[in-house]
């Protein structure tokens, strides 16, 4: 089942610098797949494409059922629960406890207060910090920071998670346990993950899917397993 | 149930960010209290110069003195031309007894000498008092019916009604204006202030956008908390008319000047303007906000 399917796709920025061309490519539902490449390689705005942040110029984007290059701004919240988003710099909310900032994920979304609570436990306890449910994010370390990030997007129980390089800011051994962690859920829960990065040891340790963009352009897509380092 | 869920939320999201935004809530505040008041006096002035205009206007009337030869006749006739003209509300006509008997029985030193007169000898006139229905126009009023046959002399508050009445409605159009002029700078003033206090989080609003929060569920709690601002804007303003109103109202005896110029009762005009002073603060909250939000619902 194709989950995410993107059809000759361009974007060009407004002022006139182009980032993506002509890509075209399907995911399926449970894939983990690496997205490499260079800087202005692309692959931020690729993303940022999924989750509509910013909109293609021209082609055809469908994420979970949802065509999202005409999806109207008072409409992307349909598209946003279908997925979590977690980023190189956390994003958490820094007066709200670990508790908090997981709950605020499910409170805006109009969930039961009575299901929120066993639901952020459930959660913290999948990324193993439970026990720091009352610590505020600036008393937590970059490793424990983005476990809460994921605790936060896998929330909702999205379909899809999406991570903008999470482990660029992360010791090599932490950045191993932030993949342990992602891993797990794309295992357990099946949620298919797609992550940006340039951490190439990660991704030659991980053996799964990479796709590999250079200016703007799809170069390369290895199957699971078959990644192997080479320059383009 | 899920709606009122959100209306819930939205209500307590507000009461956090006020407290919490104390700083900026205040300068709101500040900025709304101000404004209220110079609103709220500009409408004090603007009703009492209006309710000063009705009052004279109520007093002023034409007084029309018929010659001394005027037969039965002739008046029916001038009542007929009377009541053509339709700038006349009523008239009252006093024959010339009458106008001395009145007289007598104002002054009572007047009586003994008017007693004297008899009545083939009464120098006063039969009288028209005349009441029109627009005091503006009462100079042209008068001219006609000047023109009119036996008529021996027509009096009103010449020239000193006219400009006393156009002094007051110029005073009258200035507050309101300079009034509506101040609400639509506050209203900027109110999007300023609340849009500081949203750029402070704008990462709280990109994370509500990006886990799914509907723009319904973004945008409440700001215009709640604008509505929140507003009220507690007016407090003062409303606090300022009720009592200071009524102070001022027993401090001056209920007139301004002299005895002529009466000042609007404080019941209810107080709670009357206090009730359009609130609505104008919330109002303000509510828009500023609203549209302070606005851009940051669009990532």
């Amino acid at each position: 089942m194709e989950l995410i399917t993107l059809k000759n796709v361009y974007k060009t920025y407004p002022n006139g610098v182009g980032a993506i061309y002509d890509l075209s490519l399907s995911i399926e539902k449970g894939e983990f797949v690496f997205i490499i490449g260079g800087s202005g390689s692309g692959k931020s705005t690729l993303i940022k494409m999924l989750y509509r942040e910013e909109k293609p110029t021209r082609g055809e984007i469908i994420v979970g059922g949802v065509k999202v290059a005409n999806l109207k701004n008072s409409k992307v919240y349909k598209l946003r629960r279908k997925l979590g988003v977690v980023f190189q710099d956390y994003k958490l909310l820094p007066k709200l406890t670990v508790y908090e900032n997981v709950a605020f994920a499910l409170e805006v979304v109009g969930a039961d207060n009575s299901k929120i609570r066993g639901r952020v436990l459930e959660v913290l306890d999948k990324v193993g910090l439970k026990h720091k449910a009352k610590s505020y994010p600036d008393k937590l370390s970059g490793g424990e920071q983005q476990r809460v990030a994921i605790a936060r997007a896998i929330a909702n129980n999205p379909k899809i998670l999406i991570c903008d390089e999470p482990t660029g800011n992360l010791d090599p051994n932490i950045s191993m346990e932030i993949m342990d962690i992602l891993k797990k859920i794309n295992e357990e829960l099946g949620t298919t993950i797609l992550m940006v990065t340039h951490d190439i040891t990660i991704v030659e340790k991980m053996k799964k899917r990479v796709l590999v963009l250079k200016e703007g352009r799809l170069v390369k897509d290895y199957k699971e397993g078959t990644y192997k380092h080479e320059e383009f | 149930m899920k709606s009122f869920r959100l209306v819930f939320r939205s209500f307590r999201d507000a009461f956090k960010s006020v407290v919490r935004n104390f700083s900026l809530s205040l300068a709101s505040i500040t900025c709304i209290t101000i404004t209220l008041i110079i609103i709220a006096a500009s409408f004090l002035i603007s009703e009492n110069v209006r309710n000063f205009t009705d009052l004279i206007e109520k007093d002023v009337t034409v007084v029309v003195f018929l010659s001394n030869d005027t037969t039965e006749e002739d008046r029916k006739l001038f009542e007929e031309e009377l009541q053509k003209m339709d700038n006349i509300d009523y008239y009252d006509f006093s024959s010339k007894q009458e106008v001395k008997t009145n007289m007598a029985k104002e002054y009572d030193n007047l009586k003994t000498i008017l007693d004297d007169w008899e009545e083939s000898e009464n120098p006063l006139k039969d009288t028209y008092t005349i009441k029109v229905v627009d005091v503006e126009k009462i100079k042209d009023t008068a001219d006609k019916i000047k023109t009119f046959d036996k008529v021996d002399s027509v009096q009103y508050g010449e020239g000193l009604v006219e400009k006393m009445l156009g002094a007051f409605s110029a005073v009258e159009k200035i507050t309101l204006i300079a009034a509506l002029a101040l609400v639509v700078v506050t209203i900027f003033l109110i999007i300023n202030t609340i849009k500081l206090t949203i750029f402070s989080r704008k990462q709280e609003i990109y994370i509500m956008r990006l886990v799914g929060a509907s723009n319904m569920r973004i945008k409440l709690p700001f215009v709640i908390e604008g509505v929140v601002l507003g009220i507690i804007g007016s407090i003062i303003p409303t606090v300022i008319i009720i009592f200071g109103y009524t102070a001022l109202y027993n401090k001056m005896g209920g007139v301004l000047f002299s005895s002529l110029i009466k000042l609007v009762k404080p019941i209810p005009f107080i709670f009357n303007l206090s009730v359009v002073v609130i609505a104008i603060g919330i109002l303000v909250g509510m828009i500023g906000s609203a549209r302070a939000v606005r851009r940051y619902v669009k990532i």
